[in-house]
């Protein structure tokens, strides 16, 4: 079967993932079905601001006693994200290459405005999840935070989720790059399954309603704890502020 | 009817090119988008201004060398229909309509509103065969397949390769292409025989020669001619998933 292409083809599975089209759109949904899962159980931890400061913070403690294994599940998730903002831009930068010329009477069949602007909602949340981590995690923007305790002596993080959304512009700020996240979404959460071989004409418009309800969820998920702060629903142990 | 028509004028690959404005007088609605353009072509001959250059061969839409973007839309508006088979009766008197060649990079404009597709013909030099020497004609029910399979590869089968897909896709990506050629193979038990090699040449022959990638936007499928569906491109995505973890 010699009459086949001759042309060089990737050697390795890495290779096949990251130098060719196919590839490299499978690598985007499996790096995004990871970042999906990574937010959708983040979700649900924080949720636990709304139970209570004892709940939370003792969610908190538990994430911070896995030691080793936390830097090994954030390495991970790192890296996982890494790759999926890589490929992002280089398949972006290969299809506006792709068409050096554009129709001067340009119309759209069917492309949703969310897959239309994956690209752009990918890197405002990007630049979200840099100011979350300073803000929350590393705490450079606030570095007080890190002083807050609670009644047992440990680092208070329900205390630091209220001061925190207890500004409307922070607030605002996350409810829109939650936002934004559930948009690329909306699109992401169907495209994925299909990236992968997972649809079929039957499956298409079940998928889109999936994607759909993931952002909705995921949406309604994030939004519940600034909103509950903002309305006093959530507030500090002493009724502060 | 009467009609203003703004076409995409070229001279040759290095011109920058531009729209032109034609008047289409005593058209009838009977009239295939292809005849409209031939009665102003007669106009322009007349005139002695150089015909519009356009691609056509069969004009009963199975060969799949008519092009062109209308207003937008490859080969019109009009659901599963090519160029050719497009009346005149779905537009307007007095209608502006605009013809534009397909774009892309991996179809470099000719002259006018011809491309060079032959980008396709390599991807099918590439893969898009079968190989196996089957010695004479098999009894037809030597070979069972499932008429399930049989269905899905002949509705694959169906792409006349116009290169539709590339000009609606946003991305200019051939995946709808591609993907209909390896379906087509990768449902038969006599294209299963070389299904990883097929896939693995076929792609890369694709992303060389500066397609784009597909990003399931699905314009290719809203214009297909031939209606084919976006499952031949997940289909391609598993045949590429297991070429590229089996040894070959
Ligand atoms: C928590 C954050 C994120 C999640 C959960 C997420 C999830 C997803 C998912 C599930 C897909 C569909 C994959 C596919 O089409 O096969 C996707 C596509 C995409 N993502 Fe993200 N993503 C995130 C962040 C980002 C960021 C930061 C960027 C910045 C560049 C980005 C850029 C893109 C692009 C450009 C696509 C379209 C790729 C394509 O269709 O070829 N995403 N994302
Ligand atoms: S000319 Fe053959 S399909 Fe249109």
């Amino acid at each position: 079967m010699s009459t086949l292409s001759t042309l060089k083809q990737p050697a390795s599975l890495p290779a096949h993932l990251t130098q060719t089209s196919v590839g490299k759109k499978i690598l985007t949904a499996v790096t995004g079905f990871i970042a999906f899962g990574f937010v959708f159980g983040h979700m649900v931890g924080n949720l636990q601001v709304l139970i209570g400061q004892d709940q939370y913070n003792t969610y908190a403690e538990t994430l911070q006693g896995l030691g080793a294994l936390l830097w090994v599940i954030r390495g991970f998730l790192l890296l996982a994200f890494g790759i999926h903002i890589w490929l992002g831009i280089q398949l972006k930068l290969e299809n506006w290459a792709a068409r050096p010329v554009a129709y001067k009477n340009e119309t759209t069949q069917q492309a949703s405005l969310a897959s239309r602007t994956m690209i752009w909602t990918g890197l405002i949340v990007v630049s979200f999840v840099i100011y979350h981590l300073l803000h929350f995690t590393v705490r450079t923007t606030n570095p007080e935070y890190a002083d807050l305790t609670d009644s047992l002596g440990r680092v208070d993080v329900h205390s630091m989720v209220v001061l925190g959304f207890s500004s409307y512009l922070i607030s605002a700020f996350y409810l829109l790059s939650v936002g934004l996240l559930c948009y690329h979404l909306s699109h992401g959460v169907a495209s994925m399954f299909q990236s992968l071989g997972l649809n079929s004409p039957k499956w298409q418009k079940r998928l889109d309603v999936l994607a759909w309800l993931a952002a909705i969820v995921l949406f309604a998920g994030y939004a519940a704890v600034p909103v509950a702060v903002m309305l006093k629903l959530v507030s500090l142990p002493g009724g502060g502020i | 009817m009467n009609l203003i028509l703004k076409v995409w004028r070229q001279k040759d690959a290095r011109d920058k090119g531009r729209l032109e404005t034609y008047e289409a007088r005593n058209i009838s609605e009977h009239m295939s988008f292809l005849e409209m353009l031939d009665v102003v072509n007669e106009q322009l001959v007349g005139e002695g201004v150089d015909p519009i250059h356009f691609d056509h061969d069969c004009r009963e839409g199975i060969c799949g060398t008519c092009s062109l973007v209308i207003n937008g839309s490859p080969h019109g508006h009009q659901k599963a229909t090519t160029t050719c088979q497009l009346h005149m009766r779905h537009f307007k008197d007095g209608e502006t309509i605009y013809i534009e060649p397909f774009r892309a990079k991996a179809f470099p404009v000719i002259k006018d509103l011809v491309v060079d597709r032959s980008a396709f013909d390599r991807i099918m030099q590439a893969g898009g065969f079968v190989s196996v020497n089957t010695g004479g004609v098999p009894d037809a029910n030597a070979i069972p397949i499932p008429k399930e399979d049989a269905d899905k590869a002949m509705d694959a089968a169906a792409c006349i390769g116009c290169g539709a897909c590339v000009a609606a896709c946003k991305n200019a990506s051939a995946m709808l292409f591609v993907g209909a050629k390896v379906s087509q193979f990768a449902h038969l038990p006599q294209g299963k025989v070389e299904r990883e090699k097929r896939a693995r040449a076929m792609v890369s022959q694709m992303d060389s020669e500066g397609f784009g990638n597909c990003t399931n936007y699905y314009e290719c499928e809203a214009v297909c001619p031939k209606e084919i569906k976006v499952e031949v491109i997940a289909k391609m995505n598993r045949e590429y998933f297991r070429a590229a973890t089996t040894k070959i």
